[in-house]
């Protein structure tokens, strides 16, 4: 995968809301990741970190008092920032798509599955009506969906959880993507159906070649899935690996936290390792290292300042004063 | 083996689901003939996927919803049988915490109030209710200074323990856990695990462990019930279970557990489709339209229970075993 070419190129991005009193509060800190083609890179970290805020500025649905304020997304090489939203739509769908962990938020109710899935073909390609209604179904059929031809004419709310996440991949399906980005895909569904679901992202990705950027908790997926993962903290990145040194030889105190407390990893041990206390809210964020107060490691300089994401020996990369060369009580070099 | 501290023989809910005033009534089997003995001090896992009834069962047994048929016996007294005002002073033994902590507090009290609620119900004097209410709200990790809070105030973690808190109030013999940590991330769910399991130790309590996941239960439980379109499939002790499981079904779930392992290349058994509707369940076995060693007799007939050292299956392959 080394010497692929990236599909998507992202620098210093740096995204606000603005709230009730009009006061803007960052929750994306300036984040720097890149996906190649055929890569699958997976974003993991608590809630509330940035993950679906970072794919939604990607995919420019931020909403009205979200912005990005400043960083570069360049996606197979333009920057989209700076596009339209005209140029933005002929993107969406056809050569970038993305798929929510909520589909019914992006299912139209009162539209058929056909007509969905259909007006996105009808968006980007020059196929008839009677060609798309036969793409239609056959990507169904492809997601596997019974009774594809039926569940054309249904409606979203007849169908169950994970056949509304296979219609969801179906249509991000619809155009071939360069890029998928599923944010938590599989959460709200259970292990049998999560297996079904990735089983087709993976069959999807090593067919057609296309990057995956898949955001998820769950590091048994970014075990099974990613080659790449990037840890996400307080809206900054603060670790990046390949998925086996990650999970083998994680460097930073939270990604070793989060390894941890996996209850799987526990095997036959009472307790769990837990990390004590809540990630901090947008707005809350300490000056020095954001994890400093929930971090068994913190040493006077954590709580001051705020470590750099530095490149390690290994090829990843760690945003700790652990590992900063010279730091009191840190690593020397 | 401690003493049972539950016995429920034959629980049924169906709910009754009408589409148009001339159509007859159908029937959701939402929980559909269950036999389960709970002893005191274990924590009984009950695992099955979204809809196979695991939440209508634990409802059932606390009363939260009537039955449709069955008993459930407790310290010898059928729970099925009480007048409302007799389960209603039965609450103080038997309590639940559920998945969505926000969801179940009241936005508009304070952390104090809800607390209190249950003590009142319970007709505990006003002098003791502060005394119980610091003291559990310490217990469960929070502080004195967090009760004249409200709910929006705390973290999802957070609300969970004053959920568990409020379970507490009485401190009841058993709590059915219906999905405690399922809304929780990680770090804060083995927080919130190590709790239940703390409060057990100190206070000897039975839990009744509803979750869909395996890794979870796993680590928490003693014994393992596994679910499927209202009916228990499978049911032993915990190590027995995940190192051998015998049901079809069991072994998938297990099989579809992801592992943090990157190398680990798992044998998976992929299910087909999703759970039938429990309106219009299949015949024979319930399982046999996804399971990948049906055999024709599961098309037709019912398997019933059969035991291998010390498990409980509900499958004919085993029971043609036995018999040849
Ligand atoms: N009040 C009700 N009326 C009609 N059907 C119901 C009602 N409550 C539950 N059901 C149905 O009963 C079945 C079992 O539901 P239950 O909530 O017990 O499932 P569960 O195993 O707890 O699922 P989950 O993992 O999603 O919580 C489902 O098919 C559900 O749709
Ligand atoms: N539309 C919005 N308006 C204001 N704040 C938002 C909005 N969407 C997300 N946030 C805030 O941004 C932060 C990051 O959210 P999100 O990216 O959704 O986290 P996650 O990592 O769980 O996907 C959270 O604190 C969240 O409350
Ligand atoms: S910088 Fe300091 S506080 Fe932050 S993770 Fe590293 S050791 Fe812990
Ligand atoms: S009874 Fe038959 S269909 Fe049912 S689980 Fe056993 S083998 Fe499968
Ligand atoms: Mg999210
Ligand atoms: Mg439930």
């Amino acid at each position: 995968m080394n010497g692929q070419p990236s599909v998507l190129e992202v620098k210093g991005l740096t995204t606000q809301f603005s709230n009730r009193k009009n006061r803007s509060v960052t929750v994306v800190d300036g984040v720097d990741f890149h996906v190649k083609k055929g890569e699958t890179l997976g974003i993991v970290g608590e809630s509330g970190c940035g993950k679906s805020v970072t794919s939604l500025s990607i995919m420019r649905l931020l909403g009205k008092n979200g912005k990005v304020t400043s960083g570069s997304v360049r996606f197979e090489g333009q920057e989209t920032l700076t596009l339209t939203e005209q140029e933005m739509r002929k993107l969406r769908g056809n050569r970038l798509a993305m798929i929510f962990q909520e589909p019914m938020t992006s299912l139209n109710p009162v539209l058929t599955i056909g007509r969905q899935i259909g007006e996105v073909l009808q968006l980007h390609t020059s196929l008839g009506q009677e060609e798309r209604k036969r793409r239609v179904i056959e990507l169904l059929t492809l997601v596997g969906i019974p009774r594809a031809a039926d569940v054309y004419r249904e409606h979203p709310h007849r169908l169950s959880g994970g056949m509304r996440q296979r219609v969801m991949i179906a249509m991000a399906m619809a155009c071939q993507p360069q890029l998928l980005i599923a944010d938590e895909p599989t959460t709200a569904l259970d292990v049998t159906i999560q297996a079904q679901m990735l089983g087709l992202i993976r069959d999807m990705r090593d067919n057609t070649g296309m990057a995956v950027m898949l955001i998820t908790h769950d590091l048994g997926v970014v075990a099974e899935m990613c080659d790449r993962v990037l840890v996400m903290y307080a809206g900054q990145v603060i670790e990046s690996a390949d998925v086996r040194t990650l999970l083998r030889n994680p460097k930073h105190p939270y990604t070793m936290g989060l390894i941890r407390s996996v209850p799987h990893q526990a095997k036959g041990v009472k307790w769990l390792y837990a990390i004590p206390g809540n990630v901090p809210s947008p707005g809350e964020w300490p000056q020095g290292c954001r994890f400093a107060a929930r971090c068994s490691e913190a040493m006077p300089i954590c709580q001051e300042q705020c470590p750099s994401l530095m490149k390690m020996e290994d090829g990843s990369e760690c945003r700790c004063w652990l590992h900063v060369p010279g730091t009191e009580g840190g690593e020397r070099p | 083996m401690s003493k049972p501290i539950l016995e429920i023989k034959g629980l049924k809910k169906h709910f009754a689901s009408k589409k148009g005033w001339f159509q007859p009534a159908t029937y959701v089997q939402a929980v559909n003939g269950i036999d389960l003995t709970v002893y005191e001090g274990e924590t009984l896992s009950i695992v099955g996927e979204s809809g196979c009834g695991k939440s209508t069962t634990g409802r059932c047994l606390l009363r939260l919803l009537e039955p449709t048929s069955g008993e459930v016996w407790y310290r010898g007294q059928d729970l099925t049988k009480l007048s409302s005002k007799e389960m209603r002073e039965k609450r103080s033994d038997l309590q639940i915490v559920f998945q969505d902590p926000f969801a179940t507090l009241n936005p508009k009290l304070t952390i104090r109030s809800i607390l209190e609620e249950p003590l009142i119900a319970q007709k505990v004097p006003r002098d003791k209710r502060a005394q119980i209410i610091e003291e559990t709200v310490q217990i469960v990790g929070l502080t004195i200074a967090h009760l004249d809070r409200y709910p929006h105030q705390f973290s999802g973690g957070q609300r969970q323990r004053i959920g568990i808190a409020r379970a507490l109030m009485l401190r009841p013999q058993l709590i059915v856990a219906d999905e405690p940590v399922s809304a929780l991330d990680v770090s804060i769910q083995s927080q919130i695990l190590n709790l239940l399991q703390d409060l057990q130790e100190q206070f000897g309590m039975t839990y009744i462990f509803i979750s869909h996941d395996l890794g979870v239960v796993e680590h928490i439980s003693d014994r393992v019930a596994v679910m499927y379109l209202g009916e228990i499939v499978e049911l032993g002790r915990k190590e027995d279970l995940f190192k051998t499981p015998l049901h079809p079904y069991t072994q998938a779930l297990i099989s579809a557990i992801p592992v943090t392992d990157p190398d680990e290349k798992k044998e998976r058994i992929i299910l087909q489709g999703d759970l039938p509707s429990p309106a219009n369940p299949p015949t024979g076995c319930r399982f046999h339209p996804r399971c990948h060693a049906c055999m024709d007799i599961c098309k037709t007939e019912v398997p019933k229970e059969t035991f291998i050292a010390g498990q409980m299956v509900r499958c004919h392959l085993y029971e043609a075993k036995k018999e040849s």
